[in-house]
């Protein structure tokens, strides 16, 4: 006849099994379609599912402090970072397909193959025996196990995590500051660069007139044909069926560089106010 | 039943798909995330070795892994940021200038 506590930590046993083949398969899966997909903000996603698989493994693995610090940390801190740098930068950056070094993917695909073979052969040669008895440190005592060794044994390592904290956080600021080239412009030079811009009016808006209001529908204009600028150049226009899209050469003004254009020549690489002739008008807000 | 062994094995295949990501992908910032989601392997592995020795040194140098990922993060993104301002691109092909 079997013990009551036997049998509880088979079944426990059992569970987490199966939670480790859950789990073990769905990070793969998701760290694969991390590298397959084209999207970046598709690739933070699919990080972040991974990162919180490995959090519940740590808690599986009786680390309680670290799967609370990976959840913290790396979910809610660096991929959040992620995620501002890419809206920064441009959700559309899309990876292009065409490879720039031949046949630098098969050459990739070969070295990730024989990287996989090394490491397996690796950890196949080292015996790799069944966990210790865990104790009260891998479970309620966790925290302040690490706590007492942190302050013991690392702690020299701790005060130096300090200073590279202090280092890391003067540097990104010294790296993203940006110094001003030129003076600000008041609004005195704001208007008169509207008024002798050649477009003292406001931009149309998207959607005016047309079928939709959508903010990638361009406006209708009075012959019926469609105006290119009433859509944020950071947009791609709808495509409408049956119009053309004209009206561009009397409504062409020069604009401020969208994300992802070549800056115009003269541009002092300060790009962050809208210094165009637009400037403060309708639908072009989006800098 | 799970031994250590499977978490290691599992963080071989993560830090494998990691290491294959770096070379294929040409985006700065998912070149990135394919660097965490090799330290997140490491990290996997130093764990399961601490549940292995039963002792919990392992997870002391995980957390310290941790820390060191935040800080390279955080300047590796303000370096990205500075270069998309001057260059309009997040491609590392573009950023050659230094190159041979």
């Amino acid at each position: 006849m079997t013990h009551p506590v036997v049998l509880a930590a088979g079944a426990a046993a059992t569970t987490q099994s199966i939670a480790f083949w859950v789990l073990a398969i769905g990070s793969v899966g998701a760290a694969l379609g991390m590298v397959l997909a084209r999207k970046a903000v598709h690739c933070a996603m699919l990080l972040a599912f991974v990162m919180l698989t490995l959090a519940i493994m740590y808690a599986m693995q009786g680390a309680p402090f670290l799967a609370f610090v990976q959840v913290i940390v790396y979910t809610g801190a660096v991929l959040m970072l992620f995620l501002f740098v890419l809206m920064i930068v441009g959700v559309t950056s899309a990876d292009s397909v065409t490879e720039t070094i031949k046949g630098q993917r098969l050459a990739a695909g070969l070295a990730g193959i024989g990287l996989l073979v090394l490491l397996s052969l690796v950890v196949g040669q080292a015996v790799i025996g069944p966990a210790a008895p865990g104790g009260p440190n891998f479970g309620s005592a966790n925290v302040g196990a690490i706590a007492a060794l942190i302050f013991t044994t690392y702690v020299f390592p701790f005060e130096v995590t300090s200073a590279l904290l202090i280092t890391a956080a003067l540097g990104a600021m010294v790296l993203a500051h940006r110094e001003r080239t030129s003076p600000r412009p008041t609004q005195r030079d704001l208007s008169i660069r509207r008024m002798t811009g050649g477009r003292p009016a406001p931009l149309p808006g998207p959607g005016t007139y047309a079928r939709h209001n959508a903010v990638d529908m361009p406006a209708m204009l009075p012959d019926g044909s469609a105006a290119r600028l009433s859509v944020s150049a950071v947009m791609g226009v709808r495509a409408v069926s049956g119009i053309t899209i004209a009206g561009l050469d009397e409504l062409a003004v020069p604009q401020a560089p969208a994300l992802g254009e070549t800056p115009a020549a003269g541009d002092t690489g300060d790009t962050g106010d809208t210094s165009g002739p637009a400037a403060g008008t309708g639908g072009q807000e989006e800098r | 039943m799970i031994s250590p062994a499977h978490y290691v094995a599992l963080a071989v295949i993560l830090f494998v798909i990691g290491a294959v990501g770096v070379l294929v992908r040409r985006n700065a910032i998912v070149i990135f995330m394919c660097v965490e989601l090799m330290l997140n392997a490491v990290n996997l592995a130093f764990v399961a070795f601490a549940r292995l020795h039963g002792n919990l040194d392992g997870q002391v140098i995980a957390f310290f892994v941790m820390v060191v990922a935040a800080s390279e993060v955080v300047v590796g993104l303000a370096i990205l940021t500075s270069i998309f301002r001057t260059r309009k691109s997040a491609s590392v092909d573009d950023a050659n200038l230094l190159k041979y």
